[in-house]
């Protein structure tokens, strides 16, 4: 697929999806399918399918050691291990995975190769880390704040976060610096795939579609703060009823709103089925949460069974008179 | 499955932590706040009469913007004349407009406010008005 049809198709998804919320969201009988119905498939496609796809990796024998080493391994006692890179141990993997998960350490590690006077040089680059971390944790500070919607009372810390993401309080409702983070942070890697050539080259639909989907999640979210504002008493109504398993509809929420749920529940459906699956496929990433103990340890082939052997003595009992016939020496009479 | 106990612990994170709202609200009920506008201010008023400076949805949604707007106005450029949609005129004044009919801060402002976790700057400037003190007259 060429970049402008994959653009697109994962642009065009996206849209529709706006349009139809925004349509059926001002029709009051199809209100509750999409504050209500929806939510709820996508959130159960989510749980069901998050766990199939785990549980399917976790049947996936991994035989051996298959660790990306890029460190001194575990050898003689005067040379210096790094534990981290390479490590030989549970605690170095625990270390590595907390590094990892967290820090994003893989995408720390990054370099990129230019030619400086004729020679190949590689210098590090840390703007695709940058990128990733702070949109990372922008999307998990706004989904942890949104839990105010969520639970009655509302728990000091999900207030306390609300106050620090809204430190400077500028303007009423205050500006959050997780959305202009997020937005910030998924426009950079929306960019960078169009502006590279070796990044346009290998992005496809569903690189871009997820990258579409939360921005628009994003947008649509900032629109309904300090634009196109709805009653938050009713909305809140709304996902209380949600959370409670008493679902209700209350009137008069703005369309915007439905847009707004419609692209949230798009990305939990379609989260399983995608890259995305990254969340969990990071904990099962054999290259990652492996020891690299290859020779250190006796690593057995969990199918391995009994091969049918035929040497050669039970070949020459099977063969021994037709052998002899044919005058060829045989070992044993 | 290999590691077993070590995928499903995780699992098991995971599922907890997606359902934590389900599990928290579990047998309760989540009662809507009522603000309420019986101050003796309204009362005082005709029911024809017994309107804020905007239209009810305008307020519910928007009031937060109203008053932010309303400080600058006021405080950065000492313009204190507000005409609403219907061209009526407002003395713009957190104490003496707003708060003059809705007297009833813990009745009315916070209910809304504690219910969706917003907690508004206005009084880091702004005395909290007094309330209970003074009797069930007032």
């Amino acid at each position: 697929m060429g970049v402008k049809v994959s653009l697109s198709v994962s642009l065009g998804v996206v849209l529709a999806i706006v349009v139809v919320a925004l349509v059926g969201g001002e029709v009051s009988t199809l209100q509750p399918v999409f504050g209500i119905f929806v939510p709820y498939a996508a959130f159960v496609i989510f749980l069901v399918g998050f766990i199939y796809r785990v549980v399917d990796w976790g049947r996936s024998p991994v035989p051996y050691r298959i660790p990306t080493t890029c460190g001194q391994q575990k050898t003689l006692p005067w040379i210096k291990q790094n534990k981290i890179e390479n490590p030989s141990s549970t605690l170095g993997v625990i270390g590595r995975m907390i590094l990892e998960v967290f820090a994003f350490r893989s995408l720390f590690r990054h370099t990129k190769a230019e030619m400086a006077s004729g020679n190949i040089v590689y210098g590090a680059s840390k703007w695709i880390w940058l990128g990733a971390i702070l949109f990372h944790y922008s999307f998990l500070i706004i989904a942890v704040r949104h839990l105010r919607l969520f639970l009655e009372p509302v728990p000091f810390f999900i207030n306390g976060l609300d106050l620090v993401d809204g430190m400077f309080q500028i303007g009423a409702p205050t500006l959050y610096l997780t959305d202009l983070l997020l937005i910030g942070a998924v426009s950079y890697l929306l960019v960078r795939r169009l502006i590279v050539p070796k990044m346009r080259y290998i992005s496809l639909a569903n690189d871009y579609f997820p990258l579409f989907l939360i921005l628009g999640i994003g947008i649509s979210g900032v629109l309904m703060r300090f634009f196109i504002r709805v009653d938050i008493v009713s909305v809140k109504e709304l996902t209380m009823g949600l959370a409670t398993l008493h679902p209700v509809m209350p009137e008069g929420i703005g369309a915007i709103f439905f847009v707004h749920v419609a692209l949230i529940s798009t990305l939990f459906a379609y989260f399983p089925f995608s890259k995305l699956m990254h969340a969990g496929g990071v904990f099962l990433s054999p290259g990652r949460n492996l020891a690299n103990t290859n020779r250190a340890k006796m690593h057995v082939n969990p199918w391995e069974y009994p091969v049918k052997i035929h040497p050669y003595e039970d070949y020459e009992d099977e063969f021994r008179e037709k052998m002899k016939e044919a005058g060829i020496p045989v070992e044993r009479e | 499955m290999y590691d077993a106990w070590k995928i499903l612990v995780g699992l098991a994170i995971f599922l907890g932590l997606f359902t934590f709202a389900f599990w928290m609200n579990a047998g309760k009920a989540a009662p809507i706040p009522e603000p309420k506008i019986d101050t003796p201010e309204i009362k005082k008023m005709a029911e024809a009469e017994r309107k804020c400076v905007e239209d009810k949805h305008f307020m519910r949604t928007t009031h937060m913007q109203l008053i932010n707007d309303w400080r600058d106005q006021a405080l950065r450029d000492g313009d204190r004349d507000y005409i609403n949609k219907k061209g009526k005129k407002y003395v713009i004044s957190l104490q003496n407009t707003c708060m003059k009919c809705h007297s009833n801060k813990k009745e009315f402002c916070d209910k809304c406010h504690n219910y969706t976790g917003v907690a508004p700057y206005c009084w880091d400037c702004h005395i909290v008005p007094e309330e209970e003190p003074k009797g069930n007259e007032s």
